[in-house]
């Protein structure tokens, strides 16, 4: 397990390394930091000075270790937009996009999970043929479009729920909620819908077809032959063995949804990250994009990780196939 | 006369035979056909020119679409803001969209193609480096990456040249987040070419590589690529209209269908609702169908389903 771990560690550290020099190539590249930062006027010394002090005169490893060394305490410079610390203005806007990310993934795991097992089980019923419709919405309507449908439906023609912001937030200090009020609630629930709706669709259509694969084999009918309960059956043994393309995909869509916050966020004027990132591709602040870029890459790596331990987990063969491979050394 | 045999042909082929049986396929190409043909007929059969501003009318504006009691025969989907007709703004949207969508598959097609050749047939390192890339590339999602491109082109250019270049950079961004879909593809049924007797003939008779992956490798892999291109064309046209909705697409001088539900997005809650749901249905029909012909195209071209 730990050897496993540790491989997996060992390959994620590179694309951590390409993600973290593009990120560099962005600040030493594009645009003029320095002359941004020393305004109109100024003479040829004070602007040696500043780059000496910035270290810019530096050659480009040493200039890139320094970043990363940055980067690995949080340091990521100051905003061009804004002139706060980039690492401030992101830790601000976390909470909401992680509650908002978390919601859609709960929400597409809930509900998808159960509808994909109710249409795989009962392929005729009215009720999966409804489904299945629904779901094909779902694959091919934009983000954007669920989300303004939803406004015009349950904020503009029925006045149910709020369209914009994130309601009434309780501060916890370095974390604030949304989850604990009233109105917090209330602003959550459709842009969950709208982030979570495309994954729900996607996990049900995988989970259905899983369960019609899984339904048709030898164990399956060998279960039923023993006169175990349809429940054992369904539970126990089928949907316990479609379980690995389902956290593959499910695990895979989660950076599907942090990715497609960045649209949810602008429907609904979600004061998150993906809302800060939108806002600086706008206004070319190279600082905060380069660390949202890290960021999301590192949370990426994770999710991959977390995925890869999970099948080890779930998945008996990769354990024993790896440990015959280790064996075979 | 040989037009004429060539078109008996393409109507006695399985593919067309396919095609026939298929109802859906059949609604979905007319469909798709009606949304290209709108939108590249859009400067003669669009009603108004909602660019022309001389036409304009304020007292136009606000218009409800023409079935309803407020309606207005001449402007059969209503108009917006600024009393631009909708259904013409919608015609000479789908022009920018269509635009974009198919450059952006046409560029990551080529890229992809000559990536996926290089890689497959060549091999060995350049091969482990390509498809690593390629691969680290897939953990993202392409939205992302063209958001990311869009970002650091306009932080790099000025703002005036950056507006002039806006749309080359939006089609620049959405190729470069979707090649490694068809250098995968061309990769692995280039791995299979490759050991094939006929390049194994070519290579002894001392053609170059370069001709050998041009043109006798690369006509026996483009049967995939065709439906990669066909099913990537409906993402690409999605991706372009996310990113224009979020503002960071194609210029406003150029809406297109995304940058009018945008516009139309800031008057949802004053009830003016067809300047915005309308666009999203025409996008909709476009990507629906174009993603339908896709599909058909996968399971026709693919004799094991047959």
């Amino acid at each position: 397990m730990f050897a496993f771990i540790i491989s997996r560690i060992l390959q994620a550290l590179p694309v951590m390394l390409v993600v973290a020099l593009i990120s560099f190539a962005m600040f030493a590249y594009v645009g003029d930091p320095v002359s941004i930062m020393l305004g109109q006027d100024y003479t040829e010394a004070q602007r040696a000075a500043l780059v000496a002090e910035l270290g810019l005169d530096q050659p480009f490893f040493v200039q890139f270790a320094r970043f990363v060394g940055n980067a690995l305490q949080g340091e990521f410079g100051l905003s061009y937009r804004l002139s706060r610390p980039v690492a401030q203005l992101i830790a601000e806007r976390a909470p909401a996009t992680l509650e908002l990310a978390f919601c859609a993934a709960a929400l597409a795991l809930l509900v998808g999970v159960p509808m994909g097992v109710y249409t795989g089980l009962y392929r005729n019923a009215w009720l999966s043929r409804f489904f299945l419709t629904f779901s094909l919405i779902g694959v091919s309507l934009p983000t954007f479009l669920i989300g303004i449908l939803l406004i015009l439906v349950f904020s503009v023609w029925l006045g149910w729920l709020p369209s914009f912001g994130r309601g009434d937030v309780v501060d916890l200090g370095w974390w604030s909620t949304g989850l604990l009020t009233w109105s917090g609630i209330k602003a959550l629930i459709l842009p969950s819908i709208t982030l979570g709706l495309f994954q729900l669709t996607l996990i049900m259509r995988l989970v259905r077809a899983e369960m019609l694969e899984v339904l048709r084999t030898d164990y399956i009918k060998f279960a039923r032959a023993r006169g175990l309960p349809n429940r054992a059956v369904h539970f126990g043994h089928a949907l316990k063995n479609t379980l690995v393309p389902v956290i593959t995909i499910a695990g895979l869509q989660l950076g599907g949804i942090i990715a497609f916050a960045i649209v949810t966020e602008t429907v609904f004027q979600w004061p998150g990250m993906g809302l800060l990132f939108i806002q600086s591709v706008g206004a070319a602040d190279i600082p905060v994009m380069a660390a949202y870029l890290l960021l999301i890459a590192l949370v990426f790596v994770t999710i991959n990780l977390i995925v890869d331990l999970l099948y080890y987990a779930v998945d008996p063969r990769i354990r024993s196939g790896f440990g015959a491979a280790r064996g075979g050394h | 006369m040989a037009a004429q045999s060539a078109l008996a042909r393409a109507f006695d082929s399985d593919l067309w035979w396919s095609f026939k049986r298929s109802p859906v396929t059949v609604v979905s190409a007319i469909v798709a056909l009606a949304c290209i043909l709108g939108a590249v007929l859009a400067p003669w059969i669009a009603p108004h020119n909602p660019f022309d501003l001389a036409s304009l009318n304020l007292i136009d504006a606000f218009k409800p679409p023409a079935w309803t009691g407020d309606g207005d025969a001449t402007y059969p989907l209503g108009t917006d803001d600024q009393g631009r007709d909708v259904l013409s703004a919608i015609m000479y949207g789908a022009r920018v969209s269509l635009l974009v969508g198919i450059c952006a598959v046409l560029f990551a097609t080529i890229l992809g193609i000559a990536i996926g050749l290089v890689a497959g047939y060549v091999g060995g390192t350049v091969d482990s480096v390509l498809m690593r890339i390629a691969d680290i590339q897939l953990t993202f999602p392409s939205i992302l990456i063209a958001l990311l491109i869009d970002g650091i082109v306009r932080a790099a250019l000025p703002r005036e040249v950056h507006d002039r270049v806006a749309l080359f950079v939006v089609i620049f961004a959405i190729g470069i987040s979707a090649w490694p879909a068809f250098a995968r593809t061309v990769r692995g049924s280039t791995l299979v070419e490759r050991n094939k007797e006929y390049v194994l003939a070519a290579r002894v008779i001392g053609v170059s590589p370069l001709r050998i992956m041009a043109s006798h490798v690369l006509p026996n892999v483009l049967g995939p690529v065709l439906v990669i291109a066909t099913l990537g064309l409906g993402g690409a046209i999605l991706t372009e209209a996310t990113l224009s909705f979020l503002g960071v697409g194609v210029p406003p001088t150029q809406p297109s269908l995304g940058t009018l539900i945008r516009i139309g997005n800031d008057f949802l809650f004053s009830g003016e609702w067809w300047i915005t749901i309308f666009p999203g249905v025409a996008l909709i029909a476009m990507v629906l169908s174009v993603n339908l012909l896709g599909d058909w195209l996968r399971d026709a071209l693919n004799p094991k389903l047959r």
